[in-house]
């Protein structure tokens, strides 16, 4: 049985900013991961990746990170990924205060 | 306090043009990032989870108020208001624009200060004891001696692309306050029999994954050798250290794979050749450094005011007694400013504390302050008569926090809410943990306590080091802290051990006041520290306070 994959967006941060920032359907970079395509078929992820490589004036670092589907938009499921949608905990800076 | 010469603001002035040349090309497209990215990482450029990070090197902690000054200006022009003090003497911008860093530079540069081998496989910021040139207890000041071997080794060409970073820590005083033993190389200024001044030199200690204690190399180095030893050692690395495994190529492991005699004999066959080749411009220099670095004119006046705010003002008094240090001047004293008000982040300083700590410097500190690798600011020559002033205005700023060695006077990483290394947090632990302890008023009762955490393996936050450590982990995506116990940073130097499963982010800070108030029915007495009672008594006791459950189950096992 070939192992299940687990849905996925494409992030990466932004070149000139430094910030967070994922990967939308029709081919922009957003901060709010809610608005990121989410990619449930393996092939079709790789080859969102590989645009997101071929962009090294917009983003630096580009990669999969897993996520689910949720009532707004793609959730994130891991805690470093939740971070990254909202900043640090300890100033209220960041994309909790900015989006 | 040394002052760049012509030298070194043309270095420092050509790296700064260079590398706004190549954030340009970096941002025109022409540079890729992998092109850009050691660049940037040799000017202190990271990038973290939310936005770069640019770190500064403060070299040996010292600081002038007009460079205290800069960095209030950075924090408050390019970032969001604040800077973070980290355990390597550097300070941290977690929000600057990639187009605004060589403006960073730049102002940094006019005031002398830089940001070059904060980062990559060289030799760093070169760290000292926090007190150097103030405390009572130092045989010499250690400064003229790291800003030697910060000359030494800055862009040093053989010595840019070791298989490892390399760091290097001096203490003048037997009592250890900058974790020498934790370091690739390590030195203790000594005085031997004949009255001599020379270093005892220690390799391979570090912390990180594999943590290690540094061993003694030689025990007595004379000054005209001491470049060239360690110019020997660094050699003997560069040689002998692995580059196929980036987990074994620190130090440390070299010395242990090899030994410390054959390690030894490796360094003493480069001796030769180092030797030869330095031709005494290191003991000129050293002694031109040295001068540098002179005592200010220590003023002579009568303490009396201090000694009627302290017998009249308890909140003063309080103060006095945990964050003054004895200094070797009469009538002086070396005043620790806490950053670690309960609640706020350990290391962090805003502009405007920044900048009061500088007016303070120039006011009633001869101009100068030090940044201490436990992520406090010093203020090392402040007279007596001066502090009941000095204390009011950092009452009025926040700065003045009675903490410093004690439970809330933690270091903290900047682990995930940062750091893109991270597997936790560490910094909300450490803030929850200060002001549990605010509320239970019993730190001061409790007594000298360091607790360290650091948000990953690579141990930035000392935790190995610590009385109480906590390392923060991800267990199946799910924050989860581990406590070793039992670590020391100074002359007793050891390495916590661990006390048993981790944590939830929930439970650690309950984990932490059980073991502190166990801590306060096991002493002996008033007079034994957390260290003392647990090395006379080792882990058992202590586990059983921390891990409750199972010593119920034990006992009742016991009991049947
Ligand atoms: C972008 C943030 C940081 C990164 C990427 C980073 C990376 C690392 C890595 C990879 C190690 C392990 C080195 C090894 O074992 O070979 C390490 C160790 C260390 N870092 Fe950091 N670090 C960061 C922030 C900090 C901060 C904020 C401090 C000071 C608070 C710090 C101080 C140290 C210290 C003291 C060690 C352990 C000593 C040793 O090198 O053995 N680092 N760091
Ligand atoms: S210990 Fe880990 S989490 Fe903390 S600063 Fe270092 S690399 Fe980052």
């Amino acid at each position: 049985m070939p192992r299940q994959f687990t849905p996925k967006v494409v992030t990466a941060n932004r070149l000139l900013e430094g910030d967070a920032v994922w990967l939308t359907e029709d081919g922009r970079w957003t901060p709010d991961m809610r608005e990121a395509e989410l990619l449930d078929e393996e092939a079709h992820a790789e080859l969102r990746l590989l645009l997101a490589q071929s962009q090294p004036d917009v983003v630096v670092g580009p990669y999969l990170a897993d996520a689910r589907p949720g009532a707004e938009g793609p959730e994130p499921t891991h805690f470093r990924e939740t971070f990254r949608t909202r900043g640090p905990s300890n100033y209220t800076h960041g994309k909790q205060v900015e989006l | 306090m040394y002052h760049y010469n012509d030298f070194d603001r043309a270095f420092v002035q050509e790296r700064v043009d260079q590398f706004r040349a190549q954030v340009e090309r970096r941002i025109d497209g022409s540079l890729t990032e992998d092109e850009f990215k050691p660049l940037r990482l040799m000017n202190g450029l990271y990038l973290q989870l939310h936005a770069y990070m640019l770190r500064v090197a403060i070299p040996y902690g010292t600081l002038s108020s007009d460079q205290m000054r800069t960095l209030a200006l950075l924090a408050e022009k390019w970032d969001r208001g604040y800077g973070h003090f980290t355990t390597r003497q550097n300070i941290q911008y977690n929000w600057p624009a990639l187009k605004d860093v060589p403006d960073m530079l730049q102002a940094l540069a006019d005031v002398g200060m830089h940001a070059i081998q904060t980062s990559g496989n060289t030799i760093r910021n070169v760290t000292a004891d926090h007190f150097a040139g103030a405390a009572a207890d130092e045989v010499a000041d250690p400064r003229p001696v790291a800003e030697l071997l910060r000359q030494w080794s800055t862009d040093h060409p053989e010595f840019q692309f070791l298989p490892r970073k390399f760091k290097i820590a001096v203490t003048g005083a037997a009592h250890d306050r900058a974790v020498i033993q934790a370091h690739d190389i390590g030195i203790q200024i000594v005085e031997n029999a004949h009255g001599e001044i020379g270093y005892k030199l220690l390799v391979g200690g570090g912390l990180g994954r594999t943590p290690m204690i540094g061993k003694v190399i030689e025990e007595f180095v004379a000054q005209e050798d001491l470049l060239p030893y360690c110019e020997a050692i660094v050699a003997a690395y560069n040689l002998m250290g692995r580059r196929d495994n980036k987990y074994k190529a620190r130090i440390k492991i070299t010395v242990f794979e090899n030994g410390l005699d054959t390690f030894r004999d490796a360094v003493l066959a480069q001796f030769e050749r180092t030797k030869a080749a330095f031709t005494g411009v290191d003991v000129k220099l050293f002694e031109e450094i040295r001068a540098q670095f002179a005592p200010p004119a220590w003023r002579n006046a009568p303490t009396d005011a201090y000694d009627a705010a302290y017998r009249a003002d308890p909140v003063f008094r309080s103060w006095a007694d945990t964050n003054l240090a004895a200094h070797r001047a009469e009538g002086y004293a070396i005043v620790s400013v806490s950053i670690k008000k309960p609640g706020q982040t350990p290391g962090d300083a805003t502009a405007e504390q920044m900048r009061v700590l500088a007016d303070l410097a120039r006011d009633f500190g001869h101009d100068e302050l030090r940044i201490s690798h436990e992520q406090n600011v010093i203020l090392p020559h402040v007279h007596k008569s001066d502090l009941p002033k000095l204390h009011a205005k950092l009452r009025e700023h926040g700065l003045a926090t009675a903490n410093i060695g004690l439970v809330s006077d933690i270091i903290a990483c900047p682990g995930m809410d940062y750091c893109a290394l991270a597997t936790a947090r560490s910094i909300p632990v450490a803030q929850q943990i200060a002001l549990r302890f605010e509320e239970l008023k019993l730190e001061h009762d409790v007594g000298p306590l360091k607790i360290k955490i650091s948000g990953c393996i690579n141990a930035c936050g000392h935790h190995h080091v610590g009385h109480i450590g906590i390392l923060g982990l991800d267990r199946a995506g799910v924050e989860n802290y581990q406590v070793t116990l039992g670590g020391s940073g100074d002359e007793t130097a050891s390495i916590g051990e661990r006390a048993g499963p981790g944590f939830s982010a929930d439970e650690i800070v309950p984990a932490i006041e059980r073991l502190v108030l166990g801590y306060l029915d096991l002493r002996a007495g008033p007079e034994e520290t957390f260290l003392q009672a647990y090395r006379r008594l080792g882990p058992a006791p202590f586990k059983a306070v921390l891990y409750p459950e199972q010593e119920a189950k034990r006992e009742r096992a016991d009991a049947a």
